[in-house]
């Protein structure tokens, strides 16, 4: 019994250690330096990460509150390498930083949040993980303590989360009321689509739709992403979002499958928007920053069409298309991030004439806007393809064909950067930046999951294995 | 023999120039990795004769089959029948040309041949593949090249033609992708499950109102890569502003993917479809044989003389395939190789005179011959091969379309033949002047007296070309014999649906 409260809560156990030895050597009177204390915190994470590929347990808790199975795992192990991706990118922000414990206490306990999220099987610890995963990012939002943007997107954020928040709850007890139940199992059979039951569904989707910036509930995205941190910018935009992407899916799938074909047509036309809506606003920007923060909206229209198959084919290209999503965004974030924390330089226009003085770091960020844009040989093309097939997969062509005429416009403004990167000329372009280790390590990871993950096929193959509800 | 070494030997290639140090390390490289395909072409050439000999009549040769993706049954299936050989001859033999037409590559020449590479790389997976997932796949790597190598080495307005040429494409894809999407979803294996697979596709019938859905995507789709009237506009653009290598890569290869997919995806899948919609192909191939001839009379500038006779050459291809008779279809082959070779020893000459007298102006250059008599003489076979000289490969494939066609005994197909026939005087008409003033005549200009004749390299490629050119001209049979087995199976899938309906 014991071994069970250990194993199936391994995951969460190894953050709640690693956040109290942080917490313990914040109140001790140690004063390392921030590059000794970096690299142990990375190790850390790093052994966190591996940690969590061996000795799991499957098994539910606490009557059913909690559960863990193949899946999560899984899930759990991709928001672990996301984050560790996260804080080998953060390192030449964090090194000049005061509070670089603050910052990655309140980072793990998001990400402890988000674990018991994904894992629960009750709307109460469902709404516990959401909340906990949502503040402490409002914080962290605000560490660049001298930047007004800062504050203001940490401000926003909290703001446009409590809101959501409050929809979601709402949504809950609604539920609650007409099935008397928060246990996900008991839920399912009794929705039979009844008007207040529909209310309910609405009112959770516009929840979940905040939180995933779905159009129209988007508006705080891109201020937020300007405003906050590249490091905090790019765990919102990948982590955060996968995430609720984990949760969504299981919502839809498990809990109100019995409404299929209800979410179904919501689903079409949130992602026509937001597909539409992201598009053509992402080729507006000029701020690299909310250039990307308008992309990724785009790119959730493109996982909502995905998810809408409400199949094992569905389940697992939103899986496989995040883990992918995962890589590309946090290489352009990797490398935005490194110029940001150089030259403070965030605007599309400073990247003219890049290429000429950082041609590796030019090539990484073409890689991943390629990779973003769905462009073969990189993994993107693969995980694009099959949200897409995986759409086409109840005969909604009509959808289908939207979606692949948007990739033309969303081809054209990564291609808009890749071409002010390469070939616009500039007599003053961005200095020779070097890259410190950790953000190297990075990098490499980034770019070998963006080649491999499309061409080793199995890695789809296992999460379809591993894809059932 | 193990058709992926046509994509290993790119690869190792593409790798050895990372590797490399230095404009002369990487080109010997490119020039070595480039032949050894040449070289590999030419066995897999005599692989298929001697498998012929002994009597195999698969319809694929050299197939390998190894599942990729597995739940969603999409498969690396690499295979070649005679269409796909001759289309692996041309692009070996365009590649090394242009590798060695570019030998003086000094800006960026390393990403400048690794480009080149992965264009050849993408190339060659999509005439080898015969899954149309893996067919889509190649034909998407190829597309980003092309983008980078216009954009960074071209000239003139050059960032708006990659861009156009860029969209353009990824337009034509988006419309393949929506067309193959709907032939997966209609097939059904014996399994019950769908599949990619163009033979297991070909064994079945998708139903006809899916086909008369889809077809146009597929088609329309391949057909922007092969300039189908009116997505027409990205090669002019895109071929002017290329540097020379490129440009031979996009008229030689990188249009003659579209041709390749609307004939193996488009009409033989669907060749129901094919049947009704032919009129709107054979409509669109005439105004493009048409318009693309009277819209070359009035360019002045050489490269824009050789785009838009491209597009009118490739007219030839879709007419040919739109026509459906097996001789039609057999010239469609013939023309893809031939205005392959042709446009780009058409394109190497213009950039060898570009790269000393630094104008395309027709009206700037004049007595060329003199000067540079090598350059002159590989402008001028260019040129009348374009205008379909007897002798040359221009001739005897479009003669195999015209016969071809008029096999076909619908009176308004007979009407776009003869319209299509005529284009050939104006063909001759704008190539005859611009060779006539660029070449004949007095000096265009004094300082082009100190110009120098064509380099060893140069001399290589050209040669190189015109004896492709040449054998094509000399000995269509040849060719016909390669491509025929190849179209009679599409002819049969045709003939069955001709009957049925």
């Amino acid at each position: 019994m014991l071994n069970e409260y250990f194993f199936v809560l391994k995951a969460e156990w190894m953050l709640i250690a690693i956040i109290f030895l942080l917490l313990f050597l914040k109140v001790g009177t140690s004063d390392w330096k921030n590059e000794t204390l970096l690299y142990a915190i990375n190790i850390l994470l790093l052994v966190n990460l591996l940690v969590g590929f061996f000795s799991n347990l499957e098994g539910a808790l606490f009557s059913g509150m909690f559960h863990n199975n193949a899946l999560l795992i899984l899930e759990k192990n991709i928001l672990n390498l996301g984050v560790y991706l996260v804080s080998l990118i953060a390192y030449p922000w964090l090194k000049k930083h005061e509070h670089v414990l603050e910052f990655y206490i309140l980072l793990l306990t998001t990400l402890l949040g988000m674990f018991f999220m994904i894992s629960s099987g009750n709307l109460l610890l469902f709404y516990l993980g959401l909340e906990m995963s949502t503040i402490p990012l409002a914080a962290i939002a605000n560490f660049d303590l001298d930047k007004r943007k800062s504050s203001e997107a940490a401000m926003k954020m909290i703001i446009s989360s409590a809101f959501s928040s409050a929809l979601l709850l709402f949504g809950v007890s609604l539920i609650y009321g007409t099935t008397g139940s928060l246990v996900f199992t008991e839920i399912t059979p009794l929705l039979n689509g009844s008007a207040l039951q529909l209310l309910a569904f609405i009112l959770l989707l516009a929840g979940f739709s905040f939180k995933m910036s779905v159009v129209p509930f988007h508006l705080w995205t891109a201020d937020v992403y300007e405003g906050a941190p590249v490091a905090v910018t790019a765990y919102l935009s990948v982590i955060s979002k996968s995430a609720i992407l984990f949760i969504f899916l299981q919502v839809l799938y498990v809990i109100f499958k019995p409404m299929s074909s209800e979410w179904y047509f919501m689903l079409f036309f949130l992602s026509i928007l937001t597909i539409l809506l992201g598009n053509l606003f992402a080729m507006r920007q000029t701020n690299l920053k909310r250039f990307l923060a308008f992309s990724s909206i785009a790119q959730v229209g493109f996982i909502l069409l995905g998810l809408s198959a409400g199949s094992k084919t569905g389940m697992a290209s939103v899986i496989y298309f995040l883990l992918i999503y995962l890589f590309s965004n946090l290489a352009a974030f990797g490398v935005i991030g490194l110029v940001s924390a150089a030259t403070g330089k965030e605007s599309i226009d400073h990247f003219k004439g890049f290429y000429k003085t950082n041609p590796s770091l030019s090539w990484i960020l073409a890689i991943a806007l390629f990779s973003l844009a769905g462009v073969p040989p990189t993994a993107g093309f693969f995980g694009k393809f099959f949200l897409i097939m995986a759409g086409a997969e109840k005969g909604n062509f009509v959808w289908v064909i939207f979606a692949a005429l948007n990739m033309i416009i969303s081809f054209y403004y990564y291609l808009k950067v890749v071409k002010v990167i390469f070939m616009d000329p500039n007599n003053q372009p961005i200095e020779k930046i070097t890259v410190p280790a950790l953000p190297k390590l990075a990098l490499m990871i980034c770019l070998l999951g963006m080649v491999l993950t499309g061409l080793l096929s199995w890695i789809y193959e296992y999460i379809y294995t591993l894809s059932n509800f | 023999m193990n058709l992926t070494l046509f994509l290993l030997f790119p690869l190792a290639t593409a790798i050895g120039i990372l590797i490399a140090k230095g404009l002369k390390q990487i080109r010997v490289i490119a020039l070595i990795g480039a032949v050894l395909q040449l070289i590999l072409s030419g066995k897999l050439l005599l692989a298929y004769y001697e498998q012929r000999a002994t009597g195999n009549q698969a319809q694929m040769l050299f197939e390998y089959i190894q599942k990729w993706y597995g739940p969603l049954n999409l498969e690396y299936h690499i295979g070649v029948d005679g269409i796909s050989i001759a289309m692996i001859l041309l692009t070996a033999f365009v590649v090394v040309a242009g590798i060695l037409v570019s030998w003086e590559t000094n800006h960026l020449s390393k990403e400048f041949f690794f480009l080149l590479v992965l264009l050849s790389l993408g190339a060659y997976g999509f005439f080898i593949s015969l899954d149309v997932f893996t067919m889509f796949f190649f034909l998407e790597v190829a597309v980003i090249p092309k983008f980078l190598l216009i954009g960074i080495w071209g000239s003139g307005k050059k960032e708006y033609s990659a861009m156009k040429l860029a969209l353009m494409l990824m337009g034509g894809s988006a419309l393949i992708l929506v067309g193959m999407l709907g032939i997966y979803f209609s097939s059904k294996t014996a399994a019950g499950a769908h599949s990619f697979d163009l033979l297991e596709l070909a064994k079945m019938n998708i139903p006809l109102a899916r086909q008369m859905l889809f077809f146009p995507f597929a088609f329309i789709g391949f057909g922007i890569f092969t300039a189908i009237f009116p997505f027409h506009t990205w090669v002019p653009d895109g071929h002017a502003s290329a540097p020379t290598a490129a440009s031979m890569f996009l008229a030689g290869i990188s249009m003659k993917l579209g041709g390749y997919g609307c004939l193996r995806v488009a009409t033989y899948l669907m060749p129901d479809a094919a049947h009704a919609y032919a009129w709107v192909i054979i409509l669109l191939a005439t105004i493009a044989i048409i318009y693309g001839a009277f819209a070359t009379m009035m360019q002045t500038d050489l490269k824009y003389i050789n785009a838009y006779s491209s597009v009118s050459h490739c007219g030839f291809v879709l007419l040919g395939i739109g026509m459906l008779t097996q001789t039609s279809i057999n010239g469609a082959v013939m023309q893809m190789v031939s205005h392959g070779l042709m446009t780009a020893l058409f394109f190497a000459a213009i950039g060898m005179v570009y790269s000393r007298t630094h104008t395309r102006m027709v009206a700037q250059l004049g007595g060329l011959l003199k000067i540079m008599p090598f350059i002159s003489t590989v402008f001028v076979i260019a040129g009348l091969c374009s205008l379909g000289l007897p002798g040359f490969s221009g001739f005897a494939a479009e003669m195999t379309v015209f016969m071809g066609s008029w096999q076909n005994p619908d009176k308004w197909y007979r009407l776009a033949t003869i319209l299509a026939c005529a284009s050939i005087v104006v063909t001759a008409v704008y190539i005859l002047r611009a060779a006539g003033k660029s070449i004949m005549g007095p000096l265009g200009n004094d300082s082009y007296k100190d110009l120098t004749d064509a380099k060893w390299y140069e001399k290589s490629a050209a040669i190189l070309l015109i004896f492709g050119i040449l054998v094509v001209g000399m000995a269509p049979f040849w060719l016909i014999n390669l491509i025929q087995p190849g179209t009679e199976f599409i002819m049969n899938k045709l003939a069955v649906v001709a009957t049925g309906l």
